[in-house]
């Protein structure tokens, strides 16, 4: 079964029942200190209902929407990263011994986690970390048990925010992977659709029934026009080869007198995994814990060896950033790093805009 | 399941001090079985915990014939390495790996080989020169060439003069500032190079400061040498050593997995560049 189906409105809560007692701790963006992030929900009135986001380079707000409007914030500071690789977790309890030490790993307990609401932007950029931390040489244990039981419900954009670009990094605006269901918010009510066996078995056990040709062509040219609308784009044409030879480009020392090495960017991708662990030391002095936390490639220890460090300037760490993100990236993984959610623009107290820093490197290209 | 963050505890059988803030510890697993299952190649490093501090990648500088018993050298140069030279004989520490490509021993097979080193000396040069001398008769001849700022910075200098008397092998050293008991060439290590007497046909394998290996790398494509038949072992912050901590990239590399040794040919672009 891959048909559409019509869901009321209502069968939201119905929804966040059954996956409550399938046993999955069910999170959805929630309005908080001004923006959204994924937290736990009860019901669909948790959500920021009738609530607008209103985005550009360095300014966030949220503001009265459209009434009933479920899904009307595009996104926020918080995207799926922080519920499958943690800001900050300890992997490994070391334990003192007498004639040495045992070190032991630290295992998750936590229950399955249902996401609501998942931007197609989000879905393309966790099958970027599982490229990071499942499909490589390594498989990285505490991050793989969260993912394997997670269940989402995309929620397709039918508007996007002024610093998206999802469509020129072909993440969105339509979710087309990784999800269980996937929805489309039309005023009078959903559109679903399955996207696996246990999206297919959810829609049975909501009792769902065939969309209308009329709301499937509603819903699709929703999307369309989000779509068209996109308020940025970028020109990922031959990025690497552009980024790799523009090294030296003067744009680079440009953006570093305005970027402030504040990490914001990369705390807000969904996608950046650099991470640094450190032993926690118990006060008694017999125990230690290894706890990995979120580093950023814009800190000065990031590139620093035994009293030196290679990355020693604003321009050497920004152009390490966009790089990595837009060019390395693909050499290291086989993607970008880059979904165009747009969020680094947004989050940057400065205000700077990759987009635009491509667009000005891609410009002056060779002429430096 | 496990993270591959998870370390092992090895037992310090033996210290030796190279010289001052150089040491060399010989570690054995706990575990029999972690002692078992451990295989290595001649130039890959394991990453060592020191309880309570911190971890840090060093490379094994014994031959990979006796995996039960692991040579680490370590340099004394920062807060984590600070604790290690604190250690001796009996200590419990942590080792996990091993990681990283090694040297192409076996493509240098047959082939003369050259060893460019230069600064305080490089523990993986030396642990690779070993490994060639316990196997003499699988390689040509071996061209060891070292260049140090001052005289007091040519650390194993016995080890030189040693290696110097062995057949089929020349050593080359140099200093930028001589002094009287200096009775080796004067010069920047390049200048070692018109020296050579080394075939086009032969491998050249290098390990120290990256402007070094880079001077280097020209001057011995100047022998004829090819990009591709030139290696060199880089360094850099490494955390987790299985390409996910992101520390160590060098633009499209993790060092920590496809390297720490890099054909000259791989990385040679990237060198024009500085804070890459």
């Amino acid at each position: 079964m891959n048909e559409a189906t019509r869901m009321p409105k209502a069968a939201l809560d119905n929804l966040i029942a059954i996956l409550g007692r399938e046993g999955y701790r069910v999170m959805g963006p929630v309005a908080r200190d001004g923006t959204v992030a994924f937290d736990e929900i009860r019901s669909a009135a948790d959500l920021p209902v009738g609530i607008r986001d209103a985005q550009e380079a360095g300014r966030y707000r949220l503001a009265p929407g459209i009434d009933g409007e479920i899904f009307g914030v595009v996104n926020g500071a918080g995207s799926l990263k922080p519920h499958f690789f943690a800001p900050a977790e300890p992997l490994l309890e070391i334990r003192r011994e007498r004639r040495g030490f045992k070190a032991n790993e630290i295992a998750s307990a936590a229950p399955p986690h249902a996401f609501i609401g998942v931007r197609a932007c989000d879905l393309a950029a966790l099958a970027i970390q599982d490229r990071i931390f499942l499909h490589d040489r390594f498989r990285d244990a505490h991050y793989e048990l969260r993912r394997k039981d997670a269940f989402f419900v995309a929620v397709d954009c039918t508007r996007s925010a002024p610093t998206c670009f999802c469509v020129s990094m072909k993440t969105g605006p339509r979710a087309t992977a990784g999800f269980d269901l996937a929805l489309t918010e039309l005023p009078g009510g959903f559109v679903a659709r399955p996207g696996s066996p246990a999206g297919e078995a959810m829609i049975v056990k909501l009792g769902l029934s065939a969309a209308g040709g009329a709301d499937e062509a509603a819903a699709r040219a929703l999307i369309d026009e989000c779509a068209r609308g996109m308020g940025r784009r970028m020109d990922t044409a031959d990025l690497p080869r552009l980024l790799y030879d523009e090294a030296e480009n003067p744009r680079w020392r440009e953006v570093a007198a305005r970027c402030l090495s504040c990490a914001n960017c990369t705390m807000v991708c969904p996608t950046c995994f650099c991470h640094t662990v450190i032993d926690q030391t118990e006060i008694d002095g017999n125990m230690s814990r290894r706890v990995r936390k979120w580093d950023s490639c814009f800190s000065l220890e990031h590139a620093h060896i035994h009293g030196i460090n290679l990355r020693p300037k604003i321009h050497d760490r920004y152009r390490q950033w966009l790089t990595h993100k837009l060019a390395s990236w693909i050499d290291q993984f086989g993607s970008s790093g880059c979904v165009g959610c747009g969020r680094c623009i947004t989050w940057c107290p400065a205000g700077i805009d990759l987009t635009e820093e491509v667009a000005a490197i891609r410009a002056s290209a060779g002429k430096g | 399941m496990a993270t591959p963050y998870l370390t092992h505890p090895a037992r310090i059988v033996a210290r030796r001090t190279e010289t001052a803030g150089i040491y060399t510890f010989t570690t054995r697993f706990v575990d029999p079985a972690a002692r078992a299952a451990f295989r290595f190649r001649a130039g890959q490093f394991n990453m060592i915990y020191a309880f309570g501090v911190g971890e840090v990648p060093i490379s094994i500088v014994s031959d990979p014939e006796d995996p039960a018993t692991l040579e680490h050298t370590i340099r004394i140069a920062g807060r984590v390495t600070g604790v290690m030279a604190k250690w001796d004989v009996g200590d419990v520490v942590g080792v996990r790996g091993p990681y990283g490509n090694g040297w192409p021993v076996e493509r240098a097979r047959g082939r003369d080989v050259v060893i460019v080193t230069g600064g305080l000396g490089c523990a993986p040069v030396v642990g690779l020169i070993n490994y060639i001398f316990r196997r003499r008769d699988q390689y040509g001849d071996l061209h060891i060439l070292h260049g140090v700022k001052t005289p007091n910075d040519l650390l194993y200098r016995e080890r030189f003069d040693q290696w110097r008397r062995e057949p089929r092998t020349r050593v080359y050293l140099t200093t930028d500032h001589p002094d009287k008991s200096w009775h080796y060439r004067i010069g920047v290590v390049t200048e070692l190079f018109d020296e050579l007497a080394a075939p086009a046909s032969a491998i050249a394998m290098m390990c120290g400061p990256e402007a070094m290996m880079r001077l280097a790398a020209h001057a011995l494509r100047a022998k004829g040498i090819a990009d591709d038949a030139m290696f060199m072992s880089l360094e850099r912050r490494m955390e987790c050593a299985v390409g996910m901590c992101g520390h160590c990239q060098y633009r499209e590399n993790f060092v920590c997995k496809d390297g720490p040794v890099f054909s000259w040919r791989a990385v040679k672009e990237l060198t024009r560049v500085s804070g890459l």
